[in-house]
Protein backbone atom coordinates (compact mmCIF):
# COMPACT_ATOMS: atom_id res chain seq x y z
CA UNK A 1 0.00 0.00 0.00
CA UNK A 2 1.21 3.23 -0.91
CA UNK A 3 0.57 5.98 1.09
CA UNK A 4 1.84 8.74 -1.72
CA UNK A 5 -1.54 7.87 -3.69
CA UNK A 6 -3.94 8.05 -0.43
CA UNK A 7 -1.90 11.26 0.57
CA UNK A 8 -2.82 13.10 -2.71
CA UNK A 9 -6.13 11.98 -2.36
CA UNK A 10 -6.86 13.47 0.69
CA UNK A 11 -5.10 16.89 -0.54
CA UNK A 12 -7.67 16.70 -3.31
CA UNK A 13 -9.95 16.09 -1.38
CA UNK A 14 -9.54 19.04 1.01
CA UNK A 15 -9.35 21.03 -2.51
CA UNK A 16 -12.85 20.24 -3.90
CA UNK A 17 -14.32 20.25 -0.57
CA UNK A 18 -13.30 23.86 -0.04
CA UNK A 19 -14.35 24.74 -3.41
CA UNK A 20 -17.99 23.70 -3.05
CA UNK A 21 -17.94 24.90 0.40
CA UNK A 22 -16.62 28.33 -0.97
CA UNK A 23 -19.44 27.88 -3.73
CA UNK A 24 -22.22 26.83 -1.32
CA UNK A 25 -21.35 30.18 0.54
CA UNK A 26 -20.85 32.54 -2.22
CA UNK A 27 -24.71 31.51 -3.30
CA UNK A 28 -25.65 32.14 0.38
CA UNK A 29 -24.20 35.50 0.95
CA UNK A 30 -26.25 37.28 -1.75
CA UNK A 31 -29.40 35.09 -0.49
CA UNK A 32 -28.64 36.48 2.91
CA UNK A 33 -27.63 40.00 1.54
CA UNK A 34 -30.89 40.21 -0.05
CA UNK A 35 -32.88 39.21 2.62
CA UNK A 36 -31.16 41.13 5.38
CA UNK A 37 -31.83 44.19 3.04
CA UNK A 38 -35.20 43.26 2.32
CA UNK A 39 -36.04 43.35 6.21
CA UNK A 40 -34.09 45.88 7.23
CA UNK A 41 -35.90 47.98 4.57
CA UNK A 42 -39.25 46.64 4.83
CA UNK A 43 -39.56 46.37 8.52
CA UNK A 44 -39.01 50.31 8.97
CA UNK A 45 -42.25 50.97 6.99
CA UNK A 46 -43.80 48.11 8.81
CA UNK A 47 -46.98 49.00 10.91
CA UNK A 48 -50.91 48.13 11.17
CA UNK A 49 -51.52 51.31 8.63
CA UNK A 50 -50.22 48.91 6.17
CA UNK A 51 -52.75 46.35 6.75
CA UNK A 52 -55.61 48.41 7.22
CA UNK A 53 -55.29 51.34 5.24
CA UNK A 54 -55.99 51.95 1.01
CA UNK A 55 -52.66 52.62 -1.20
CA UNK A 56 -52.12 56.44 -0.70
CA UNK A 57 -51.23 59.19 -3.47
CA UNK A 58 -47.48 60.31 -2.92
CA UNK A 59 -47.20 62.33 -0.05
CA UNK A 60 -49.90 61.00 2.48
CA UNK A 61 -50.04 58.17 5.02
CA UNK A 62 -51.86 55.02 3.81
CA UNK A 63 -51.09 51.27 3.57
CA UNK A 64 -51.56 48.08 1.25
CA UNK A 65 -54.87 46.44 2.77
CA UNK A 66 -56.03 47.15 -0.85
CA UNK A 67 -53.38 45.42 -2.51
CA UNK A 68 -52.97 42.46 -0.25
CA UNK A 69 -57.16 42.18 -0.58
CA UNK A 70 -56.27 42.16 -4.81
CA UNK A 71 -53.54 39.90 -4.06
CA UNK A 72 -55.34 37.03 -1.78
CA UNK A 73 -58.62 37.29 -4.33
CA UNK A 74 -56.66 36.54 -7.63
CA UNK A 75 -54.38 34.02 -6.14
CA UNK A 76 -57.43 31.97 -4.26
CA UNK A 77 -59.38 32.18 -7.82
CA UNK A 78 -56.88 31.34 -9.91
CA UNK A 79 -55.85 28.23 -7.58
CA UNK A 80 -59.66 27.75 -7.43
CA UNK A 81 -58.98 27.21 -11.31
CA UNK A 82 -56.00 25.84 -11.99
CA UNK A 83 -55.76 23.01 -9.26
CA UNK A 84 -58.80 20.95 -10.59
CA UNK A 85 -57.54 21.08 -14.32
CA UNK A 86 -53.78 20.73 -13.39
CA UNK A 87 -54.73 17.64 -11.29
CA UNK A 88 -57.11 15.97 -13.22
CA UNK A 89 -54.35 16.25 -16.51
CA UNK A 90 -51.77 14.92 -14.19
CA UNK A 91 -54.10 12.00 -13.12
CA UNK A 92 -55.07 11.11 -16.83
CA UNK A 93 -51.27 11.35 -17.82
CA UNK A 94 -50.05 9.14 -14.90
CA UNK A 95 -53.40 7.21 -14.60
CA UNK A 96 -55.66 6.48 -17.77
CA UNK A 97 -53.57 7.63 -20.75
CA UNK A 98 -50.09 6.19 -18.74
CA UNK A 99 -49.31 4.47 -22.30
CA UNK A 100 -51.43 7.34 -24.69
CA UNK A 101 -49.84 8.85 -27.21
CA UNK A 102 -51.95 12.20 -26.31
CA UNK A 103 -49.97 11.78 -22.52
CA UNK A 104 -46.30 12.51 -24.46
CA UNK A 105 -47.82 15.23 -26.15
CA UNK A 106 -49.24 16.99 -23.04
CA UNK A 107 -46.42 16.35 -21.39
CA UNK A 108 -44.14 18.15 -24.14
CA UNK A 109 -46.36 21.46 -24.28
CA UNK A 110 -46.84 21.49 -20.86
CA UNK A 111 -43.26 21.45 -20.24
CA UNK A 112 -42.80 24.53 -22.43
CA UNK A 113 -45.88 26.27 -20.58
CA UNK A 114 -43.72 25.70 -17.06
CA UNK A 115 -40.82 27.37 -18.57
CA UNK A 116 -42.69 29.81 -20.60
CA UNK A 117 -42.08 33.58 -19.59
CA UNK A 118 -44.88 34.77 -17.43
CA UNK A 119 -45.50 37.83 -19.45
CA UNK A 120 -46.48 36.16 -22.27
CA UNK A 121 -49.49 34.47 -20.46
CA UNK A 122 -50.54 38.08 -19.30
CA UNK A 123 -50.40 38.87 -23.04
CA UNK A 124 -52.08 35.78 -24.21
CA UNK A 125 -54.90 36.51 -21.34
CA UNK A 126 -54.92 40.43 -22.80
CA UNK A 127 -55.65 39.06 -26.26
CA UNK A 128 -58.71 36.51 -25.62
CA UNK A 129 -59.77 37.83 -22.09
CA UNK A 130 -59.14 41.69 -22.02
CA UNK A 131 -59.28 43.14 -25.46
CA UNK A 132 -62.89 41.30 -26.16
CA UNK A 133 -63.92 42.70 -22.41
CA UNK A 134 -63.05 45.79 -23.61
CA UNK A 135 -61.47 46.97 -19.76
CA UNK A 136 -58.89 45.29 -17.53
CA UNK A 137 -60.19 43.08 -14.67
CA UNK A 138 -59.42 40.86 -11.82
CA UNK A 139 -60.77 38.19 -13.82
CA UNK A 140 -58.19 39.03 -16.60
CA UNK A 141 -56.06 38.50 -13.41
CA UNK A 142 -56.94 35.52 -12.11
CA UNK A 143 -57.23 33.54 -15.52
CA UNK A 144 -53.11 34.63 -16.22
CA UNK A 145 -52.21 33.29 -12.77
CA UNK A 146 -54.25 30.48 -13.38
CA UNK A 147 -52.19 29.72 -16.09
CA UNK A 148 -49.26 29.48 -14.41
CA UNK A 149 -50.75 27.49 -11.97
CA UNK A 150 -51.74 24.85 -14.12
CA UNK A 151 -48.31 23.01 -15.66
CA UNK A 152 -46.95 23.41 -12.24
CA UNK A 153 -49.70 21.51 -10.95
CA UNK A 154 -49.89 18.88 -13.61
CA UNK A 155 -46.40 18.44 -13.25
CA UNK A 156 -45.99 17.55 -9.56
CA UNK A 157 -48.97 15.44 -9.38
CA UNK A 158 -48.30 13.27 -12.12
CA UNK A 159 -44.77 12.84 -11.00
CA UNK A 160 -46.43 11.93 -7.43
CA UNK A 161 -48.66 9.69 -8.71
CA UNK A 162 -46.17 7.62 -10.95
CA UNK A 163 -44.23 7.37 -7.50
CA UNK A 164 -47.18 5.62 -6.22
CA UNK A 165 -45.66 1.34 -6.90
CA UNK A 166 -48.17 -0.21 -9.43
CA UNK A 167 -48.47 -3.26 -6.65
CA UNK A 168 -50.42 -0.42 -5.00
CA UNK A 169 -52.93 -0.23 -8.17
CA UNK A 170 -53.12 -4.01 -8.52
CA UNK A 171 -53.34 -4.42 -4.84
CA UNK A 172 -56.44 -2.43 -4.83
CA UNK A 173 -57.81 -3.57 -8.41
CA UNK A 174 -57.36 -6.94 -7.50
CA UNK A 175 -60.05 -6.70 -4.55
CA UNK A 176 -62.77 -5.52 -7.56
CA UNK A 177 -62.54 -1.90 -7.39
CA UNK A 178 -63.16 0.13 -10.45
CA UNK A 179 -60.29 2.67 -11.84
CA UNK A 180 -61.65 5.97 -10.58
CA UNK A 181 -62.31 4.30 -7.26
CA UNK A 182 -59.38 3.02 -7.12
CA UNK A 183 -57.59 6.42 -8.11
CA UNK A 184 -59.56 8.33 -6.07
CA UNK A 185 -59.67 6.05 -3.03
CA UNK A 186 -55.85 4.76 -2.61
CA UNK A 187 -53.76 6.33 -5.29
CA UNK A 188 -54.54 10.20 -4.27
CA UNK A 189 -54.40 9.03 -0.49
CA UNK A 190 -50.59 7.81 -0.72
CA UNK A 191 -49.82 10.72 -3.29
CA UNK A 192 -51.74 13.06 -1.54
CA UNK A 193 -48.42 14.94 0.26
CA UNK A 194 -46.26 15.36 -3.00
CA UNK A 195 -50.00 16.90 -4.59
CA UNK A 196 -50.52 19.08 -1.93
CA UNK A 197 -46.89 20.23 -1.93
CA UNK A 198 -47.33 21.16 -5.47
CA UNK A 199 -50.26 23.12 -5.00
CA UNK A 200 -48.87 24.72 -2.35
CA UNK A 201 -45.65 25.35 -4.21
CA UNK A 202 -47.62 26.84 -7.31
CA UNK A 203 -49.57 29.17 -4.71
CA UNK A 204 -45.95 30.33 -3.85
CA UNK A 205 -44.86 31.21 -7.80
CA UNK A 206 -48.33 32.98 -8.61
CA UNK A 207 -48.09 35.12 -5.33
CA UNK A 208 -45.39 37.33 -6.36
CA UNK A 209 -45.71 37.07 -10.39
CA UNK A 210 -45.95 40.96 -11.69
CA UNK A 211 -45.35 40.68 -15.39
CA UNK A 212 -48.82 38.50 -16.19
CA UNK A 213 -51.07 41.16 -13.81
CA UNK A 214 -49.35 44.36 -15.70
CA UNK A 215 -51.41 43.69 -18.62
CA UNK A 216 -54.57 41.83 -17.09
CA UNK A 217 -55.49 43.04 -13.65
CA UNK A 218 -53.79 46.88 -14.25
CA UNK A 219 -54.05 48.09 -10.76
CA UNK A 220 -56.66 49.70 -9.01
CA UNK A 221 -55.66 52.96 -6.04
CA UNK A 222 -58.93 52.11 -4.18
CA UNK A 223 -60.65 49.20 -2.53
CA UNK A 224 -61.90 46.96 -4.87
CA UNK A 225 -62.96 43.47 -4.87
CA UNK A 226 -64.94 43.32 -7.88
CA UNK A 227 -63.79 40.84 -10.59
CA UNK A 228 -65.10 42.60 -13.44
CA UNK A 229 -63.24 45.98 -12.53
CA UNK A 230 -59.02 46.47 -12.70
CA UNK A 231 -57.80 44.74 -9.51
CA UNK A 232 -54.55 46.33 -8.01
CA UNK A 233 -52.20 43.22 -6.66
CA UNK A 234 -49.15 43.74 -4.25
CA UNK A 235 -46.15 43.12 -7.17
CA UNK A 236 -48.09 44.95 -9.33
CA UNK A 237 -48.07 47.92 -6.64
CA UNK A 238 -44.61 47.45 -5.59
CA UNK A 239 -43.44 47.65 -9.35
CA UNK A 240 -45.35 50.72 -9.73
CA UNK A 241 -44.13 52.17 -6.09
CA UNK A 242 -40.74 51.28 -6.12
CA UNK A 243 -39.69 52.83 -9.30
CA UNK A 244 -41.24 55.86 -8.39
CA UNK A 245 -39.72 58.88 -7.57
CA UNK A 246 -41.32 59.49 -3.92
CA UNK A 247 -39.51 58.29 -1.06
CA UNK A 248 -43.15 57.48 0.75
CA UNK A 249 -44.12 55.16 -1.87
CA UNK A 250 -40.76 53.41 -2.24
CA UNK A 251 -41.46 52.63 1.83
CA UNK A 252 -44.16 50.76 0.85
CA UNK A 253 -42.86 49.25 -1.84
CA UNK A 254 -40.11 47.52 0.22
CA UNK A 255 -42.60 46.53 3.33
CA UNK A 256 -44.87 45.18 0.39
CA UNK A 257 -41.84 42.68 -1.00
CA UNK A 258 -41.50 41.77 2.48
CA UNK A 259 -44.88 40.66 2.78
CA UNK A 260 -45.03 38.44 -0.35
CA UNK A 261 -41.60 37.20 0.89
CA UNK A 262 -42.87 35.97 4.54
CA UNK A 263 -45.92 34.41 2.58
CA UNK A 264 -43.85 32.91 0.24
CA UNK A 265 -41.27 31.12 2.58
CA UNK A 266 -44.24 30.22 4.86
CA UNK A 267 -45.81 28.55 2.09
CA UNK A 268 -42.32 26.86 0.97
CA UNK A 269 -42.17 25.67 4.68
CA UNK A 270 -45.09 24.19 5.15
CA UNK A 271 -44.69 22.78 1.80
CA UNK A 272 -41.64 21.08 3.09
CA UNK A 273 -43.33 19.98 5.74
CA UNK A 274 -46.17 18.42 4.55
CA UNK A 275 -43.68 16.66 2.33
CA UNK A 276 -41.53 14.97 5.33
CA UNK A 277 -44.99 14.49 7.22
CA UNK A 278 -46.25 12.16 4.01
CA UNK A 279 -42.87 10.03 3.76
CA UNK A 280 -42.79 9.23 7.67
CA UNK A 281 -46.26 8.27 7.53
CA UNK B 1 -50.03 -31.56 -22.89
CA UNK B 2 -53.31 -32.98 -23.38
CA UNK B 3 -51.74 -36.36 -22.38
CA UNK B 4 -50.79 -34.79 -19.15
CA UNK B 5 -54.23 -33.79 -18.29
CA UNK B 6 -55.40 -37.04 -19.42
CA UNK B 7 -52.61 -39.27 -16.95
CA UNK B 8 -53.90 -37.15 -14.61
CA UNK B 9 -54.10 -39.37 -10.68
CA UNK B 10 -57.43 -40.00 -9.40
CA UNK B 11 -58.82 -37.31 -7.06
CA UNK B 12 -58.66 -38.24 -3.32
CA UNK B 13 -61.84 -37.05 -2.81
CA UNK B 14 -64.25 -37.80 -5.41
CA UNK B 15 -66.66 -35.10 -3.87
CA UNK B 16 -63.34 -32.44 -5.21
CA UNK B 17 -65.11 -30.47 -8.06
CA UNK B 18 -62.70 -28.17 -10.77
CA UNK B 19 -63.53 -25.22 -9.74
CA UNK B 20 -61.01 -23.24 -12.18
CA UNK B 21 -60.23 -25.03 -15.61
CA UNK B 22 -57.24 -23.79 -17.88
CA UNK B 23 -57.75 -24.76 -21.27
CA UNK B 24 -55.28 -24.26 -23.89
CA UNK B 25 -54.21 -21.07 -22.56
CA UNK B 26 -51.01 -18.56 -23.91
CA UNK B 27 -50.51 -15.65 -23.14
CA UNK B 28 -48.40 -13.02 -24.63
CA UNK B 29 -46.11 -9.53 -23.88
CA UNK B 30 -46.39 -7.92 -27.01
CA UNK B 31 -44.92 -10.55 -29.48
CA UNK B 32 -43.62 -12.58 -26.58
CA UNK B 33 -45.01 -16.09 -25.80
CA UNK B 34 -44.93 -16.23 -22.16
CA UNK B 35 -47.20 -19.45 -21.69
CA UNK B 36 -47.83 -21.92 -24.17
CA UNK B 37 -51.06 -24.04 -24.45
CA UNK B 38 -51.64 -24.45 -20.89
CA UNK B 39 -54.09 -26.89 -19.16
CA UNK B 40 -54.71 -27.12 -15.72
CA UNK B 41 -57.30 -27.81 -13.36
CA UNK B 42 -57.71 -26.47 -9.84
CA UNK B 43 -60.14 -27.90 -7.37
CA UNK B 44 -62.54 -26.36 -5.18
CA UNK B 45 -61.39 -26.23 -1.34
CA UNK B 46 -57.74 -27.82 -2.80
CA UNK B 47 -54.37 -25.87 -2.60
CA UNK B 48 -52.70 -25.52 -5.67
CA UNK B 49 -49.04 -24.71 -5.48
CA UNK B 50 -47.23 -23.96 -9.17
CA UNK B 51 -43.49 -23.86 -9.19
CA UNK B 52 -40.73 -23.37 -11.82
CA UNK B 53 -37.73 -21.44 -11.87
CA UNK B 54 -37.81 -17.68 -12.37
CA UNK B 55 -39.63 -16.60 -15.83
CA UNK B 56 -41.16 -20.28 -16.34
CA UNK B 57 -44.55 -18.44 -16.59
CA UNK B 58 -45.91 -19.81 -12.92
CA UNK B 59 -46.69 -15.74 -11.77
CA UNK B 60 -48.03 -15.28 -15.47
CA UNK B 61 -50.73 -17.68 -15.08
CA UNK B 62 -51.56 -16.31 -11.61
CA UNK B 63 -51.90 -12.88 -13.31
CA UNK B 64 -54.46 -13.90 -15.71
CA UNK B 65 -57.16 -15.67 -13.06
CA UNK B 66 -58.16 -12.46 -12.20
CA UNK B 67 -57.32 -10.53 -15.41
CA UNK B 68 -54.97 -8.10 -13.79
CA UNK B 69 -52.87 -8.07 -16.85
CA UNK B 70 -55.30 -5.91 -18.34
CA UNK B 71 -54.20 -3.40 -16.32
CA UNK B 72 -51.48 -2.95 -18.94
CA UNK B 73 -51.04 -2.62 -22.89
CA UNK B 74 -49.93 -4.74 -24.59
CA UNK B 75 -50.38 -8.27 -22.84
CA UNK B 76 -53.02 -10.92 -23.81
CA UNK B 77 -53.91 -14.17 -23.09
CA UNK B 78 -55.63 -16.68 -25.51
CA UNK B 79 -57.65 -19.85 -24.63
CA UNK B 80 -60.06 -20.60 -22.14
CA UNK B 81 -60.19 -20.14 -17.94
CA UNK B 82 -63.19 -21.75 -16.42
CA UNK B 83 -64.41 -20.64 -13.11
CA UNK B 84 -67.71 -22.33 -12.42
CA UNK B 85 -69.23 -22.79 -16.26
CA UNK B 86 -68.01 -19.04 -17.03
CA UNK B 87 -64.75 -18.18 -19.40
CA UNK B 88 -63.46 -15.24 -17.19
CA UNK B 89 -61.68 -14.60 -20.74
CA UNK B 90 -64.70 -13.69 -22.80
CA UNK B 91 -64.77 -10.03 -23.58
CA UNK B 92 -68.49 -9.86 -21.98
CA UNK B 93 -66.82 -10.64 -18.16
CA UNK B 94 -66.88 -7.23 -15.98
CA UNK B 95 -62.81 -8.02 -14.56
CA UNK B 96 -63.92 -5.90 -11.41
CA UNK B 97 -66.84 -8.35 -10.41
CA UNK B 98 -64.32 -10.95 -11.74
CA UNK B 99 -61.48 -9.85 -9.26
CA UNK B 100 -64.27 -10.01 -6.38
CA UNK B 101 -64.96 -13.47 -6.60
CA UNK B 102 -61.08 -14.09 -7.26
CA UNK B 103 -58.44 -12.37 -4.66
CA UNK B 104 -55.15 -11.74 -5.08
CA UNK B 105 -52.29 -11.76 -2.60
CA UNK B 106 -49.07 -10.65 -3.33
CA UNK B 107 -45.28 -11.04 -3.24
CA UNK B 108 -44.47 -7.94 -1.30
CA UNK B 109 -47.22 -6.75 1.12
CA UNK B 110 -49.59 -3.66 -0.60
CA UNK B 111 -50.87 -1.90 2.56
CA UNK B 112 -53.35 0.53 1.50
CA UNK B 113 -52.37 3.94 3.07
CA UNK B 114 -54.74 4.01 5.56
CA UNK B 115 -56.01 2.50 8.86
CA UNK B 116 -55.68 -1.30 9.63
CA UNK B 117 -59.90 -1.22 9.28
CA UNK B 118 -60.05 0.99 6.80
CA UNK B 119 -57.59 -1.15 4.82
CA UNK B 120 -60.41 -4.38 5.25
CA UNK B 121 -63.11 -2.14 4.77
CA UNK B 122 -62.26 -0.78 1.38
CA UNK B 123 -62.79 -4.17 -0.73
CA UNK B 124 -66.08 -4.96 1.72
CA UNK B 125 -67.48 -1.65 0.91
CA UNK B 126 -67.02 -1.81 -3.08
CA UNK B 127 -69.93 -4.39 -3.10
CA UNK B 128 -71.60 -4.47 0.09
CA UNK B 129 -73.41 -1.62 1.68
CA UNK B 130 -72.80 -2.79 5.53
CA UNK B 131 -74.30 -1.01 8.47
CA UNK B 132 -71.53 0.06 11.12
CA UNK B 133 -71.73 -2.79 13.52
CA UNK B 134 -71.68 -5.84 10.58
CA UNK B 135 -69.18 -3.95 9.31
CA UNK B 136 -66.72 -4.24 12.79
CA UNK B 137 -67.91 -7.44 13.13
CA UNK B 138 -66.79 -8.34 9.27
CA UNK B 139 -63.21 -6.58 10.12
CA UNK B 140 -62.67 -8.32 13.23
CA UNK B 141 -63.69 -11.81 11.75
CA UNK B 142 -61.50 -11.76 8.80
CA UNK B 143 -58.60 -10.06 11.21
CA UNK B 144 -59.36 -13.16 13.23
CA UNK B 145 -58.87 -15.57 9.99
CA UNK B 146 -55.72 -14.03 9.01
CA UNK B 147 -54.24 -14.88 12.96
CA UNK B 148 -53.89 -11.03 13.27
CA UNK B 149 -56.37 -9.92 15.44
CA UNK B 150 -55.13 -10.69 18.78
CA UNK B 151 -52.07 -8.38 17.52
CA UNK B 152 -54.00 -5.59 16.40
CA UNK B 153 -57.14 -5.64 18.23
CA UNK B 154 -56.28 -2.28 20.24
CA UNK B 155 -54.67 -0.05 17.13
CA UNK B 156 -57.27 -0.69 13.83
CA UNK B 157 -57.59 2.47 14.01
CA UNK B 158 -54.14 3.11 13.53
CA UNK B 159 -51.99 3.42 9.97
CA UNK B 160 -51.48 -0.23 9.00
CA UNK B 161 -48.22 1.05 7.49
CA UNK B 162 -46.91 0.69 10.96
CA UNK B 163 -47.43 -2.97 11.19
CA UNK B 164 -44.27 -5.12 10.62
CA UNK B 165 -43.99 -7.24 7.30
CA UNK B 166 -45.26 -10.39 8.04
CA UNK B 167 -48.34 -8.46 9.70
CA UNK B 168 -48.64 -6.27 6.96
CA UNK B 169 -49.24 -9.60 4.65
CA UNK B 170 -51.96 -11.02 6.74
CA UNK B 171 -53.68 -8.16 6.63
CA UNK B 172 -53.53 -8.26 2.93
CA UNK B 173 -54.82 -12.04 3.17
CA UNK B 174 -57.41 -10.67 5.75
CA UNK B 175 -58.38 -7.78 3.38
CA UNK B 176 -58.83 -10.79 0.36
CA UNK B 177 -60.89 -12.89 2.76
CA UNK B 178 -62.75 -10.14 3.86
CA UNK B 179 -64.88 -9.81 0.45
CA UNK B 180 -65.44 -13.39 0.91
CA UNK B 181 -63.96 -14.21 -2.63
CA UNK B 182 -64.36 -17.96 -3.91
CA UNK B 183 -60.61 -18.42 -5.03
CA UNK B 184 -57.84 -17.09 -3.80
CA UNK B 185 -54.30 -16.52 -5.28
CA UNK B 186 -51.14 -15.84 -3.63
CA UNK B 187 -48.37 -14.50 -5.86
CA UNK B 188 -45.49 -15.63 -3.46
CA UNK B 189 -46.89 -14.53 -0.70
CA UNK B 190 -43.90 -15.07 2.36
CA UNK B 191 -40.96 -14.51 -0.05
CA UNK B 192 -40.36 -11.23 1.85
CA UNK B 193 -41.09 -12.97 5.05
CA UNK B 194 -38.83 -14.06 7.69
CA UNK B 195 -39.54 -17.92 8.48
CA UNK B 196 -42.04 -17.20 11.64
CA UNK B 197 -44.14 -14.82 9.50
CA UNK B 198 -43.89 -17.81 7.07
CA UNK B 199 -44.87 -20.48 9.34
CA UNK B 200 -48.01 -18.58 10.37
CA UNK B 201 -48.74 -17.72 6.87
CA UNK B 202 -48.31 -21.45 6.24
CA UNK B 203 -50.70 -22.00 8.50
CA UNK B 204 -53.26 -19.73 7.37
CA UNK B 205 -53.09 -20.99 4.40
CA UNK B 206 -54.06 -24.39 5.96
CA UNK B 207 -57.38 -23.00 7.87
CA UNK B 208 -58.22 -21.07 4.49
CA UNK B 209 -59.11 -23.73 1.96
CA UNK B 210 -61.84 -25.22 4.38
CA UNK B 211 -63.77 -22.24 2.58
CA UNK B 212 -61.56 -20.87 -0.85
CA UNK B 213 -59.86 -22.84 -3.80
CA UNK B 214 -56.31 -21.67 -3.45
CA UNK B 215 -53.52 -21.09 -5.91
CA UNK B 216 -50.28 -20.54 -4.74
CA UNK B 217 -46.88 -19.67 -6.99
CA UNK B 218 -44.04 -20.18 -4.75
CA UNK B 219 -40.59 -20.40 -5.22
CA UNK B 220 -39.93 -22.61 -2.42
CA UNK B 221 -40.39 -26.34 -3.13
CA UNK B 222 -40.72 -27.20 0.64
CA UNK B 223 -43.59 -24.91 1.01
CA UNK B 224 -45.37 -26.76 -1.67
CA UNK B 225 -44.75 -29.82 -0.69
CA UNK B 226 -46.31 -28.31 2.83
CA UNK B 227 -49.20 -26.53 1.55
CA UNK B 228 -49.99 -28.20 -1.73
CA UNK B 229 -52.84 -30.75 -2.96
CA UNK B 230 -51.45 -30.67 -6.05
CA UNK B 231 -48.56 -29.20 -7.69
CA UNK B 232 -47.94 -27.87 -11.24
CA UNK B 233 -44.22 -27.40 -12.75
CA UNK B 234 -43.80 -25.08 -15.10
CA UNK B 235 -40.56 -24.30 -17.23
CA UNK B 236 -40.08 -22.25 -19.91
CA UNK B 237 -43.96 -21.10 -20.27
CA UNK B 238 -45.07 -25.19 -20.60
CA UNK B 239 -46.41 -27.35 -18.12
CA UNK B 240 -44.13 -30.07 -17.88
CA UNK B 241 -46.48 -32.10 -14.82
CA UNK B 242 -49.28 -31.97 -12.51
CA UNK B 243 -50.55 -33.66 -10.19
CA UNK B 244 -50.88 -34.80 -6.84
CA UNK B 245 -48.33 -33.16 -4.66
CA UNK B 246 -47.23 -36.22 -3.08
CA UNK B 247 -46.51 -38.26 -6.31
CA UNK B 248 -44.82 -35.12 -7.64
CA UNK B 249 -42.05 -34.61 -5.25
CA UNK B 250 -41.76 -38.63 -4.62
CA UNK B 251 -41.91 -39.71 -8.19
CA UNK B 252 -42.26 -37.58 -11.09
CA UNK B 253 -42.50 -38.51 -14.19
CA UNK B 254 -40.71 -35.85 -15.99
CA UNK B 255 -36.90 -36.39 -15.89
CA UNK B 256 -36.99 -32.14 -15.72
CA UNK B 257 -39.47 -32.17 -12.67
CA UNK B 258 -36.91 -34.48 -10.90
CA UNK B 259 -34.29 -32.61 -11.60
CA UNK B 260 -35.59 -29.37 -10.77
CA UNK B 261 -37.00 -30.77 -6.93
CA UNK B 262 -33.95 -32.18 -6.10
CA UNK B 263 -32.11 -29.13 -6.78
CA UNK B 264 -30.09 -30.13 -10.36
CA UNK B 265 -31.49 -26.68 -12.10
CA UNK B 266 -33.66 -23.30 -11.31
Amino acid sequence: MSTGIYARRLTKNRIWLGLSVGAAAFGLFWLVLILGTLIWNGLAGLSIDVFTQMTPPPGSAGGLLNAIAGSLVMTVLAVAIGTPVGVLAGTYMAEYGRYAKLTFVVRFINDILLSAPSIIVGLFVYEIVVVPMGHFSGLAGSLALAVIVIPVVVRTTEDMLLLVPNTMREAAAALGAPRFFLISRVIYRAARAGIITGILLAIARISGETAPLLFTALNNQFWSVNLNAPMPSLPVVIFQFALSPYEDWQRLAWTGALIITAAVLSLSILARAVTVKGVER
Amino acid sequence: MNAITTLRAPVENPATREKVAIRDLSFFYGDNKALENIHLTAYERQVTALIGPSGCGKSTLLRILNRIYALYPNQRAEGEVWLDGENILDAGQDPNLLRAKVGMVFQKPTPFPMTIYENIAFGVRLYENLSRSEMDERVERALTRAALWDEVKDRVGTSALGLSGGQQQRLCIARTIAVKPEVILLDEPTSALDPISTAKVEQLIDELKRDFTIIIVTHNMQQAARVADRTAFFYLGKLIEEGQTSQMFSNPKDKRTLDYITGRFG
